[in-house]
């Protein structure tokens, strides 16, 4: 009995409810129609999020180059130079926008061979709110460019540090305006753009490198290059037997903990959407940095009898350096084991290394980028998972999981960096050496300081009111020079 | 008048110009240096490469006095700014021909 009983209400009930619901026709939207309200509603709060973190992220990538990297570099050199030093980052932050404007995003990003992106985004055409479904499928295409404009100012940004203090201001400009787009935007498109040669299966890559926020894209090629510069532009006058130091190591922290912060921009950010793997790559990036703090000042401290400032924010530099291309893949103790290692190596390319090989690199970008981005790059290989990042598909990703090729691929790419980096170098100060009349300033600039002989200005005036200097120039009234001073009532 | 010019350690010239101030002397004027003598400078690292700093920063002062105090400002000196390590710096005494202040054309040991 009891079962038709249960029958005849859950009937009745049924019967009710289409009652009701045909009663309702017409003033209650359909089931499809509520169901499609909530998709395009969950759409967008998944965008809201996801754009609002990539737009912050932007901001933090511009702001390792400007103040960061203008602070960690210009407090690394002698005062005559602080300005030109912080100039030469600062500057980037305009000329790269403008290039990445009008063409550098295209040959970056748009369709088109395996080696350049063609011309079909030229002056931004068809970048705006909608998002591109290849890139970043929940944020406005224009978000996802902006945030790659920032990778692009401070990879030649990084450079300068191996030119600094004797590069013509004029030379530095066209270097790293050609640099960009001979180097940067072509390698960029290999690694991460549409069909790239080194990209990853989601972009239709031939050979799977894997560089999660520019080891690769930025750090080899920027550090290899550096490397060049440093070794054609020479040593700078009196060097190695002046004094170089750092004129202020206080302006080098600071900048060393913004870029710190902002590498969190630069590696969480490549994930482009704020999910769990921005979190993860949160996670490695700070661990990496920490461990690599660790590890330069372990050795510096046995081996030079004292652990510098220097030495700790240098270590977490080549950390964050090292664990860029990893970020997206490894777990936390990956992270402090490629921190850790990069440090160490990184202590002795810029002490021992360049001691031996006897190459002016001022403030050590080859030292730090280079040799770090290339540590860190063959570290990705050794530690990716597929539990972090599953990029193949369920087959193993790094050589701890049993994917051996995984470290040929990331050689091949670093080699191709190396070489498009050193090559172009080469090749762009020659030509900008025959055409401007060489591309290093006049000794006597030189030593004059080029915060004076190329921007005509001074770091530090402060001591002005001991009226070393006195006004020049059409506003001024010259009157006060011949009247006595009003006396001073007491 | 005598024209007093101490070389010292500059952590120590409150000490030295309290002492001085006891004994008389109404003003100075001092300036941050840098020199050597027989005191040793120090070595600084910076990535490994080794600087080694030779000039160490003193502390001049100078100050003008009349003959008759120039032995007590050198003993309140000497007292004040003697550790007995090198590096506690130096003393010089000059004849002065003349003073003048400027706010009241005074001249002598009176503008001093």
């Amino acid at each position: 009995m009891k079962p038709k009983v249960a029958f005849r209400s859950a009937t009745f009930s049924l019967f009710f409810m289409l009652a009701a619901g045909v009663a309702a026709f017409g003033q209650t939207p359909t089931i499809e129609e509520r169901l499609a309200k909530a998709e395009s509603a969950l759409s967008s709060a998944q965008t809201s999020g996801d754009n609002a973190w990539m737009l912050v992220c932007s901001a933090l990538v511009l702001m390792m180059t400007g103040p960061g990297l203008a602070l960690f570099y210009g407090g690394l050199v002698r005062k005559k130079n602080v300005l030109s030093t912080m100039m030469q980052s600062f500057i980037l932050m305009a000329v790269v926008t403008v290039l990445w404007a009008v063409y550098g995003y295209s040959i970056s990003f748009a369709q088109g061979t395996p080696y350049f992106g063609g011309l079909g985004y030229l002056f931004l055409k068809g970048v705006g709110g909608d998002p591109n479904a290849t890139y970043a499928a929940t944020i406005p295409h224009q978000s996802f460019m902006i945030f790659q404009l920032m990778f692009a100012i401070i990879t030649p940004a990084l450079i300068t540090g191996a030119f600094a203090e004797r590069m013509k201001f004029s030379a530095m400009l066209a270097y790293t305006a050609i640099w960009a787009t001979i180097v940067y935007f072509p390698l960029a498109h290999m690694v991460w753009g549409t069909n790239g040669l080194l990209a990853l299966p989601a972009l239709g890559g031939k050979i799977n490198a894997l560089d999660f926020a520019g080891g690769t894209v930025v750090h080899i090629s920027s550090g290899f290059s550096a490397l060049v510069c440093a070794i054609m532009l020479g040593k700078r006058v009196g060097y190695p037997r002046s004094p170089m130091t750092p004129h202020s190591m206080v302006l080098s922290v600071i900048g060393a903990c913004l870029l710190w912060v902002g590498w969190f921009g630069f590696n969480a950010g490549s994930a482009v959407a704020a999910g769990k793997l921005a979190t993860s790559a949160f996670v490695a990036t700070h661990f990496g940095a920490a461990a690599a703090v660790i590890g330069w000042l372990l050795v510096e401290w046995l081996r030079l009898g004292k652990p510098t400032v220097l030495g700790g924010i240098s270590g977490a530099v080549a950390g964050l350096v090292g664990i860029t291309p990893a970020s997206g893949f490894v777990t936390p103790m990956s992270a402090l084991a490629i921190g850790f290692i990069t440090g160490i190596v990184c202590f002795f390319a810029v002490t021992e290394l360049k001691k031996r090989l006897g190459y002016d690199d001022s403030l050590d970008a080859f030292g730090v980028h280079g040799v770090g981005g290339f540590t860190g790059a063959i570290l990705t290989g050794v530690f990716a998972t597929k539990e972090i990042n599953d990029v193949f598909g369920g087959n193993p990703v790094g050589l701890l999981e049993g994917n051996k090729m995984q470290i040929v691929n990331q050689l091949i790419a670093s080699v191709i960096a190396i070489a498009m980096g050193m090559i172009a170098t080469f090749v762009i100060l020659k030509v900008l050496g025959l055409v401007m009349g060489g591309v290093r300033v006049t000794g006597e600039d030189e030593v004059q300081g080029l915060d004076l002989s190329q921007h005509g200005e001074e770091g530090y005036n402060l001591d002005l009111d001991l009226a070393s200097s006195s006004r020049t120039g059409t506003f001024f009234d010259d009157t006060a020079l011949t009247t006595a001073p009003e006396p001073i009532s007491e | 008048m005598k024209k007093i010019e101490a070389i010292i350690r500059p952590h120590l010239l409150d000490g030295v110009k309290d002492s001085l101030q006891t004994v008389g002397v109404q003003g100075m004027t001092i300036s941050e240096v840098r020199g050597f003598g027989r005191q040793k400078g120090h070595t600084e690292v910076y990535r490994g490469s080794e600087y080694k700093v030779e000039f160490v920063p003193k502390v001049k002062l100078e100050f003008i006095v009349d003959d008759e105090i120039v032995d007590a400002a050198v003993d309140a000196i000497i007292k004040t700014a003697r550790t007995g390590k090198f590096g506690d710096g130096k003393i010089f005494v000059f004849p002065v021909d003349e003073a003048i202040r400027i706010r009241t054309g005074e001249h002598g040991v009176n503008a001093v």
